[in-house]
């Protein structure tokens, strides 16, 4: 077979693993273009739009990390969404130091550990990293609980992880009665916004700036979702664990009599899923300065649909996390054109189904062509 | 008698490898034809061929007379010829009567709607399995009946198009002696409608008493059509076995050792293999042959921790060795080369590198996160494939899929050497890969044996055990039923073991 040299450009674009980066920075710039709110039409517009968005990337590409190895494997993780938000509930009930009682008097828990001063670990120094550890252990305890049920029962991931998603929503807003829980501490609070790089573009004529001037370059988000990415990726591509998650999504039986010990590493996986959902809520809710019980409620399709963006096949055994940076930073600034361009909220999900589904295309094409390429 | 079909000259190959070669045989109304042959003489092929599942390279075929040429098994089936598989084809969540009308059903006009004619469909239904003998209401979903009743309805599904033609592969391996018999009543039944029948089976003595003619196919090519008068199982077997053994393999270059290396006690899974009793020394290569469904490849799942056993005991290396995953056994050292190596041998869209590594991983992590060794694990498997004489490209990047299928094969034999296992069990290696491919293989099993490994070697193929086993140890219906050492190897013997002679049904 002949191919022209404009074709067999576009045949290793669409193969390259940057192929989202490009597509990403040729929608970014095109939409800065047509819509001002974006970008370039004043000079703080643009920077101070790139860093917000930036914050907007993080919690949502430590969860989506997760999402990844669930998806390696072959299975998927519909319950990330509330295990955001039971941590977030839970991590907040024990932070809070005051709690009002018009709000919160008819919780389950109102006078044993809700209380008007506030939680069990109000106003202690150690409130915080206990706070935060409880938060990890509880997500990574419904990931075991997920992937125990899957390996033990044989229960589809899809309804096991379903069943963990209506379960635990519904006790996140059991305990809150629906309410936000607020008055987290300073040191927890800092983990969502904290910066450590700010950035001030401009002349230093005055001897203060603006707080509304400086923007976080690098924030603690930045750095604990990184931290989580390349963590990851490391255990991807450089462990035991890896291999055999790739050697489970590509085919189970053969993994398992090639010596794959594969219920202990699905298990793994949705712990590990789990803990990357309750990062997540550390941040958000961090960020938010609450705890809430609707957190993640409608996150599902934003990270499965990221997650495919960056090349992982919901068929499992195929995928990374540089893919799933990508997908990330494609769908938060996909999102704010959508919002710049000021559509009604239904366009904008219809919009991003339509994307999802030229993921999944590209991932089909990508697949084919590939394939072409090793017969040659 | 009128001719049904006829086949003149047809031939088919599957990437290069002949699988039928110039057959022609005709079969006649009324009449039915027995067809026999080894595995992988090319009966399911021919069939397949007929049934329009696969398609001829050359020849033709002609129906009633009439040129004949199936573009797929819609196309056969509406032609007149009905294909009862050993797989059946019916749908099992749906009824006897969905399933025999599937096609088309007959409809009825209710002011704009056309609907299906419920009550037509029963009667016609009901009508249809009296025919074929079986009491059932039509409306009886198919995973609620057994085997041998889904068999019937597939002829009555047969019957509903008027065929004129049944062909049945092995029929009988999943019916129960009383369904057995009814499916033979029902086959003289339909002879004597004037229908014609292809009756495949391995049990010689039920084709002697049901056929009126008797096709032998070996290799690919039709050794002889002639009336059953003119056999009995001796001539059958001896034409089936055919040639003598050339040097198709290679010169046996070690002596097994008198080290017991598996000694295998009295294992019993009910239902699947009774009191199993099997040793394999170091340096000796063991060939476990028996038919389609002896129970062969299910004793060495047993034998590898893939599936559980009820009772007896399996002792390694003077280790009794507890058999429960693979994972352990694999720890023990014993590898296995699964018989389908798509489905349970390889991760077909996997690098080569990748398939090579997985089984020895552990051997190249480094504590306490298993990271691996890349380096390492690059070098050992770069070495295996090197001995193996595999041709490839960059063997980091290139899938598995991509390669042919003795390739293919060398792969699935790579990962396992790379965990220096002291025994392996190989389950058809040599399946669906060419003549040099298979002397390659055979060369590898010759020197691990050279290296002190037990190979238990499981084949259809009794000629490639003859040519490369110590022993022989044959399987019929999950028992031991025999066992030839290397000098007294004979292949009509061999054979009446593995088909029990004088134990069939009629």
């Amino acid at each position: 077979m002949k191919t022209r040299p404009l074709q067999s450009l576009l045949r290793r674009l669409l193969i390259s693993e940057y192929f989202v980066l490009y597509l990403t920075i040729v929608m970014f710039t095109g939409a800065a273009l047509i819509f001002p709110q974006v970008g370039l039409s004043n000079t703080l517009g643009l920077p101070f739009n790139i860093s917000n968005q930036f914050l907007n990337m993080w919690p949502l590409l430590a969860v989506a990390v997760g999402q990844t190895f669930v998806l390696i494997v072959g299975g998927i993780d519909l319950s990330q969404g509330s295990i955001m938000a039971i941590t977030s509930v839970v991590g907040a009930m024990v932070m809070s130091s005051a709690l009002d009682p018009a709000m919160f008097d008819r919780s389950p828990f109102w006078g044993t550990l809700m209380r008007p001063e506030g939680g069990v670990l109000s106003g202690s120094p150690l409130a915080a990293p206990v706070g935060v550890l409880l938060m990890l252990a509880l997500g990574i305890g419904i990931g075991f609980f997920n992937g125990f049920v899957i390996t033990r029962f044989r229960i589809a991931p899809f309804m096991a992880t379903l069943v963990s998603m209506i379960f635990f929503s519904a006790l996140a807003l059991w305990i809150t009665q629906s309410r936000n829980i607020p008055s987290l501490p300073e040191d927890f609070i800092r983990l969502g916004t904290g910066d450590i790089v700010s950035v001030y573009l401009g002349e230093k004529t005055e001897s203060t700036i603006p707080r509304r001037e400086i923007f976080s370059a690098i924030a603690y988000p930045t750095v604990i979702a990184f931290a989580l990415a390349i963590f990851g990726s490391f255990l991807l591509n450089r462990t035991a664990l890896g291999r055999h998650m790739f050697a489970i999504g590509t085919n189970r039986r053969s993994a398992h009599i090639s010596g794959v010990p594969t219920n202990r590493v699905i298990i793994l996986v949705y712990m590990f899923s789990g803990f990357c959902a309750a990062v997540s809520a550390i941040l958000y809710s961090a960020r938010l300065g609450i705890g809430q019980p609707s957190l993640g409620n409608n996150l599902l399709l934003d990270i499965v649909g990221a997650v495919v963006i960056g090349g992982t096949s919901l068929f499992g055994g195929k995928g990374s996390i540089k893919g799933t940076v990508f997908g990330v930073a494609f769908f938060v600034l996909l999102l704010n054109v959508l919002n710049a361009a000021r559509l009604s909220p239904f366009i904008i999900d219809a919009v991003k189904g339509g994307i999802i589904l030229l993921a999944a295309l590209l991932d089909v094409t990508r697949t084919r062509l590939v394939g072409q390429e090793g017969q040659l | 008698m009128s001719v049904v079909l006829h086949t003149n000259k047809l031939s088919k190959a599957f990437f290069g490898v002949p699988a039928v070669q110039d057959v022609s045989i005709s079969v006649e109304a009324g009449q039915i034809l027995g067809l026999v042959g080894q595995n992988g003489a090319g009966k399911s092929t021919l069939m397949n061929l007929i049934g329009g599942v696969v398609h001829a390279d050359s020849g033709t075929m002609s129906l009633h007379g009439q040129p004949y040429q199936p573009r797929n098994p819609a196309d056969a089936f509406r032609a007149g010829i009905a294909f009862i598989h050993q797989e059946l084809n019916l749908f099992t969540n749906l009824s006897i009567a969905e399933n025999i009308f599937i096609e088309s059903f007959p409809t009825q006009r209710r002011g704009p709607f056309r609907l299906i004619d419920r009550s037509a469909v029963h009667q016609r239904t009901e009508a249809l399995l009296a025919q074929v003998g079986l009491a059932l209401p039509p409306n009886l979903t198919i995973d609620r009946i057994s085997p041998g009743e889904r068999q019937l309805v597939e002829i009555a599904k047969a019957l509903h198009i008027d065929a004129s033609l049944f062909i049945l592969d092995e029929p009988t391996t999943s019916l129960t002696n009383r369904e057995t018999e009814r499916l033979f009543a029902l086959m003289k039944q339909l002879q004597a409608q004037g229908k014609a029948l292809i009756y495949i089976s391995h049990i010689l003595n039920d084709v002697l008493a049901l056929a009126d003619s008797i096709a032998v196919m070996r290799d690919g090519q039709l050794i002889t059509q002639e009336p059953v008068q003119n056999f009995d199982v001796g001539r059958m077997i001896s034409l089936m076995v055919g040639r003598s053994i050339d040097h198709l393999y290679p010169e046996r270059t070690s002596q097994p050792s008198s080290e017991i290396l598996l000694d295998v006690q009295g294992v019993t899974a009910d239902g699947i293999v009774k009191d199993i009793a099997l040793r394999v020394h170091q340096g000796e290569i063991v060939g476990l042959f028996g038919l389609m469904g002896s129970g062969r490849t299910e004793l060495a799942r047993i034998l590898f921790g893939v599936d559980g056993f009820e009772s007896g005991q399996v002792i390694l290396d003077k280790r009794r060795f507890t058999v429960s995953v693979p994972r352990e056994s694999i720890r023990s050292g014993v590898a296995f080369v699964t018989e389908n190596r798509r489905e349970e041998g390889l991760l077909m869209d996997i690098s080569i590198h990748e398939n090579v590594a997985l089984v020895a991983l552990p051997q190249f992590c480094h504590t306490p996160l298993q990271i691996v060794d890349q380096d390492a694990a690059y070098s050992s498997v770069r070495q295996t494939l090197n001995a193996l004489q595999l041709k490839s490209g960059d063997i980091r990047k290139q899938p598995v899929r991509s390669l042919s299928g003795g390739n293919q094969q060398k792969v699935v034999i790579a990962k396992w050497l790379l965990s220096k296992p002291k025994l392996f069990i190989m389950d058809e290696p040599t399946r669906g890969i060419d003549v040099e491919a298979k002397f390659e293989i055979y060369t590898i099993m010759d020197q691990l044996a050279g290296s002190g490994s037990g190979i238990l070697f499981i084949s259809s193929e009794l000629e490639e055990l003859m040519g490369m086993c110590d022993r022989i140890v044959v399987m019929s219906r999950g028992e031991i039923v025999g066992e030839f050492a290397r000098q007294a190897f004979d292949a009509k013997a061999i054979l009446h073991a593995a088909f029990r002679e004088g134990e069939a049904l009629t």
